[in-house]
C-alpha cells in the first residue's frame, strides 16, 4: 500500500508538522527566511523513510538492551540504544524507551547540520530536542490542568545550560509504565537521554504491592508490546497523602542518583496533584499571570 | 487492511505503517490513529481530535466528514461545520492525559499531564415505577457514598437528581470519585446500583426497566385502580354489571366509583376488603407483592367479602382486572351469590387488552445535564458571551455527540440530553473529578466570524477527507472558567 509521511505546516504557518505512523513531530526554528526553508526541507528529507529504517530493526529494538554492546545498524536505533544502555545493567529496558527522543534528536540534527539557526525545537509528542545558538533560550512550561489557564511551572533553558532535551513519561501516555507517576518530566543533555531517564524515573515512582493499583500484563493491552508479560499500571485508586509522598520519594531518590551520575540535568515528578523536583542548579522562578510559578529547586517539595 | 490469520483471538494486524501493530479489540495501535473496533480496523483520530481539543480548554476543529450529522449545513461548500467536542464514538474511550505542543504565555512548549471539563454536571433519572423508592429528599447512594437525592416524583415515575458540583467536588475525595463514576456509567447507559436512605435498592440503566429490590419492573400501570375505572367506565357500561380493578395502592370498584355513579350504574352488593378511602376507592386490599396489580394475591376473589343478598342477584356479571391488564378474570354469581369464573366475553377481553395497550413499558431514562462554561466557550470564540447569545438566538445549534439537546433559557449554556441518543461510550471522566461529555456548536461561517471565532483554525471539510487531521492543538487563552 502507498504510504507517504504527512509533511505540512500547521494553521499558524510557522510550525511544521511531520507525521508518519506513530511518529508525530512539531518542528519550529528561528533564523533567516532562507535558512528556515532549508532547515525545514532538511527535516522533511530526513523524516522521509525514517520510520521504515526503524521498523527494519524493530524486532531487536523491542528486546532488552545489552548494556555492553550494540548490534543495531541505523543511526536512530543506535542512538536509542546508547540512551538506554546506562540503565540496562540494572533495569529491564529496551531501546524503544528512547525512540521518541531519538527521533526528535535526529530530525533536529538534520536541520542544524544544514544551516545556521538561532534556535529550533523538534517536539515528538512531548519528547523535545532543542537547539540554541549563543545567547538564545527556550522557556518550557508544564501544565497540569489544561482547562484552567496558567502554567504550573516554567523552566528556562538557555544556551549556557547543558540541557538540550526534555521528555515526559508516566502512566497516562501512549507508552506503558511500571510506575504510577502521572508525569515525570526530565531535562537532559539530549532528548533521547531525557526520554530514557524519564521512563526509568517514572517506573520508580511506585508503591509495589499496593492494592489500589491496577496492573495488567502489557501484552494483554498491546499484543506486540516490547514489555511482554510485565505488569504495567492501568489504574491508580485512592492513595493517602503519605503514600503519595512515599511513591514520589522513591522516584525522587532515583532521579537524584541519575543527577549525581550526570545522566540528567533535572526532573519534575508529579503524582495525584503533588510535585517534587530535582535540578543540578536552581532556576529562577519566573512569574507569569494567572499561575503560581517556581523553578526547579533542588529536591524540594512544592 | 489485513486481518491476521489468528483471527480467533480477534487481534487484527494493521498495515497502515511499517510498525504493523497487532491490535486487540477495543484498543488502538501505537499511533492512536487506527483501532480495532469489533474486529475491524478503523481510523479514530478525527474523534481523538475532538476529544483532545476540548480537554485542553477547547479549540475549534471541524466536525468529521462522515457520520450521522443531519445538519444540511455540512454539505454546503461555503459553510463549515465547527465542533468543539469531547468524547468520541470509540468504545470505552477514556480521555487520557496527553501532551501538547503549543505556545502559551510566550512559552514555547507545554507538557500537559491531566485534563478536565464538566465539573458542573449531573444526571436526572426518571424511573417508571409506582413502587415506593424512598421519601423525597432522601439521599441516594452508590457504593455507600451520597451522590444525589430523591426529588419530586412525576406521573407514574420516581425521579432522582444525581451528581452536581456539590457531590463532585464538595464532599470527600471518595464521594467525588464515586459520584463521577456513577454519572459516567449512567451516561454511558451502563447499569448502576443505587440505594436510597430509608427506601429501596434500585438498579438503574438508561433504556432498561428498573430493578427494584431485585425485581424488574415490566410495565407502568395504566393508572391506579381508581384512575382505571375513570378511564374505562364508559367502555364497560352496559357490558358488565361490576368491575373491580385490583391495585396495590388504590383498588377501584365501578358501581361505587364516582364514574359509575355518573353513568347511573346500579349497586351490586359487592363487599370489598381493605380500607375504604372515598366511594369506590379502597386502600390496602392486600399486601404488596408480585401478584395481581402489584399485590401478593393470586386469587382476586380473596379481596372480596360475600355479596350483600339484599342487593345482589344470581346471574350478575363481574370483571376483575389488574391495573396493568396482565391479570383479568370474568365471573357470574351463582344461585348462592358466589362468583363463578366463566369465559370472558369478547368485548370485555378487548377492554382488558386496551388496558395492556395503554401501559407503557417501564423504563429508566437518564438525562445528562451540564453547563458549557467559560473556558469551553473560549475554545470557540475569543468573546465567550457572544457564543451564549448566539445559542440563545438560535444561530448556533448545540448538539451533544450529534444528539439534540434542550438548552435551558437563562444565563450560560446549560443543556440536557437523553444519553441513549449518544454514541456508545461517549462520556469520559477526568480525575478532577469531572465528566467529559461531547458538545458541538454548529453555525454558519459568517456567523462564526461575527461572533469572534478562531477563523484561522477553521478548515474546510474537504481537507479532512484525506484523513490528515492535526493531532496537536494549542490550549486556549484565558476566559471565564467553567
Amino acid at each position: 500500500m502507498s504510504r507517504a509521511p504527512q509533511i505540512r505546516f500547521l494553521a499558524d504557518g510557522r510550525r511544521l508538522h511531520l507525521q508518519d505512523g506513530p511518529i508525530d513531530l512539531i518542528v519550529e526554528a528561528r533564523g533567516s527566511e532562507a535558512n528556515l526553508r532549508a532547515a525545514y526541507d532538511a527535516a522533511a528529507r530526513r523524516f522521509t523513510g525514517l520510520l521504515d529504517e526503524l521498523c527494519d530493526e524493530l524486532k531487536m529494538l523491542r528486546l532488552a538492551a545489552d548494556p555492553a554492546r550494540c548490534l543495531l545498524q541505523g543511526a536512530v536505533a543506535r542512538r536509542m540504544h546508547g540512551a538506554v544502555a546506562p540503565f540496562a545493567a540494572w533495569h529491564f529496558i529496551t531501546p524503544m524507551a528512547a525512540v521518541a527522543g531519538a527521533v526528535a534528536e535526529e530530525i533536529l540534527g538534520a536541520m542544524v547540520q544544514e544551516v545556521r539557526l538561532e534556535r529550533a525545537y523538534v517536539n515528538n509528542g512531548g519528547d523535545i530536542a532543542l537547539h540554541l545558538a549563543e545567547g538564545q533560550r527556550f522557556t518550557v512550561g508544564l501544565i497540569d490542568r489544561p482547562d484552567q489557564h496558567g502554567l504550573m511551572r516554567t523552566i528556562i533553558v538557555d544556551a549556557d545550560d547543558p540541557t538540550r532535551g526534555v521528555a515526559t513519561s508516566g502512566r497516562h501516555g501512549r507508552s506503558f509504565s511500571f510506575g504510577i507517576a502521572d508525569a515525570v518530566t526530565v531535562l537532559a543533555r539530549t532528548a533521547s537521554q531525557a526520554d530514557a531517564a524519564a521512563t526509568i524515573i517514572a517506573n520508580a515512582v511506585d508503591l509495589p504491592g499496593h492494592p489500589a493499583i491496577l496492573r495488567i500484563p502489557a501484552h494483554d493491552l498491546q499484543p506486540d508490546s516490547d514489555l511482554g508479560a510485565r505488569l504495567v499500571t492501568r489504574g491508580v485508586g485512592e492513595l493517602s497523602e503519605r503514600e503519595i509522598a512515599d511513591a514520589l520519594e522513591a522516584g525522587n531518590s532515583c532521579a537524584r542518583a541519575l543527577l549525581g551520575a550526570g545522566l540528567i540535568e533535572g526532573a519534575a515528578l508529579r503524582l495525584c496533584g503533588e510535585t517534587v523536583s530535582v535540578a543540578s542548579r536552581p532556576v529562577n522562578p519566573r512569574v507569569s499571570r494567572g499561575a503560581y510559578q517556581d523553578g526547579m529547586e533542588s529536591a524540594e517539595h512544592v | 487492511m489485513l486481518t491476521d490469520a489468528t483471527a480467533a483471538t480477534d487481534k487484527i494486524r494493521c498495515d497502515a505503517c511499517p510498525v504493523m501493530c497487532y491490535i486487540k479489540p477495543g484498543a488502538a495501535g501505537a499511533c492512536d490513529r487506527y483501532a480495532n473496533h469489533n474486529g475491524e480496523l478503523v481510523r479514530v483520530d478525527p474523534h481523538i481530535v475532538l476529544e483532545r481539543t476540548v480537554s485542553h480548554g477547547g479549540r475549534l476543529v471541524p466536525f468529521q466528514a462522515t457520520g450521522d450529522w443531519d445538519g444540511k449545513i455540512v454539505h454546503e461548500p461555503s459553510v463549515f461545520v465547527t465542533a468543539i467536542g469531547a468524547g468520541t464514538t470509540y468504545p470505552d474511550y477514556k480521555p487520557a492525559p496527553f501532551i501538547v505542543s503549543s505556545e502559551i504565555d510566550g512559552v514555547d512548549m507545554v507538557t500537559v499531564v491531566t485534563e478536565g471539563i464538566f465539573s458542573y454536571c449531573g444526571v436526572k433519572v426518571k424511573i417508571d415505577t409506582d413502587r415506593y423508592l424512598g421519601p423525597e429528599t432522601a439521599t441516594v447512594r452508590a457504593q455507600g457514598e451520597a451522590i444525589g437525592h430523591v426529588t419530586t416524583s412525576e406521573y407514574g415515575s420516581q425521579m432522582l437528581s444525581l451528581g452536581g458540583v456539590h457531590h463532585l467536588t464538595g464532599g470527600s475525595k471518595k464521594e467525588g470519585r464515586v459520584t463521577c463514576e456513577a454519572l459516567m456509567d449512567l451516561s454511558n447507559c451502563k447499569p448502576v446500583e443505587l440505594t436510597i436512605d430509608g427506601g429501596a435498592t434500585v438498579v438503574v440503566q438508561a433504556g432498561y426497566p428498573p430493578i427494584v429490590n431485585g425485581v424488574a419492573e415490566e410495565r407502568m400501570r395504566v393508572g391506579c385502580g381508581s384512575a382505571t375505572i375513570g378511564m374505562f367506565a364508559k367502555q364497560w357500561h352496559g357490558k358488565v354489571d361490576e368491575v373491580v380493578v385490583v391495585d396495590d395502592h388504590i383498588t377501584g370498584v365501578l358501581s361505587e366509583h364516582q364514574a359509575g355513579k355518573l353513568l347511573e350504574i346500579p349497586d351490586t352488593g359487592i363487599k370489598m376488603k381493605g380500607r375504604r378511602s372515598t366511594p369506590g376507592r379502597y386502600f390496602q386490599v392486600a399486601e404488596p407483592g408480585t401478584g395481581w396489580g402489584g399485590t401478593m394475591i393470586s386469587d382476586p376473589l380473596s379481596v372480596l367479602g360475600p355479596f350483600d343478598p339484599r342487593t345482589a342477584r344470581p346471574g350478575m356479571t363481574m370483571l376483575m382486572v389488574s391495573t396493568t391488564g396482565e391479570h383479568a378474570a370474568y365471573y357470574e354469581l351463582d344461585a348462592m351469590l358466589r362468583p363463578v369464573e366463566k369465559p370472558m366475553p369478547a368485548d370485555l377481553r378487548q377492554s382488558v387488552e386496551r388496558i395492556q395497550e395503554n401501559c407503557e413499558p417501564a423504563l429508566c431514562t437518564v438525562l445528562f445535564m451540564g453547563g458549557a462554561g467559560g473556558s469551553l466557550r473560549a475554545g470557540v470564540t475569543d468573546n465567550p458571551v457572544r457564543l451564549t447569545r448566539s445559542v440563545k438566538e438560535a444561530l448556533t445549534r448545540v448538539t451533544s455527540g450529534g444528539a439534540p439537546v434542550y438548552v435551558w433559557p437563562g444565563g450560560g449554556i446549560t443543556f440536557m440530553v437523553d444519553v441513549t441518543r449518544l454514541p456508545a461510550g461517549a462520556f469520559g471522566y477526568v480525575p478532577t473529578p469531572a465528566l467529559v461529555a461531547p458538545i458541538e456548536f454548529t453555525l454558519r461561517l459568517s456567523d462564526y466570524a461575527a461572533l469572534g471565532g478562531h477563523m484561522d483554525h477553521v478548515r474546510p471539510l474537504a481537507s479532512l477527507k484525506d484523513n490528515t487531521e492535526i493531532r496537536q492543538m494549542p490550549p486556549q487563552p484565558p476566559g471565564p472558567r467553567a
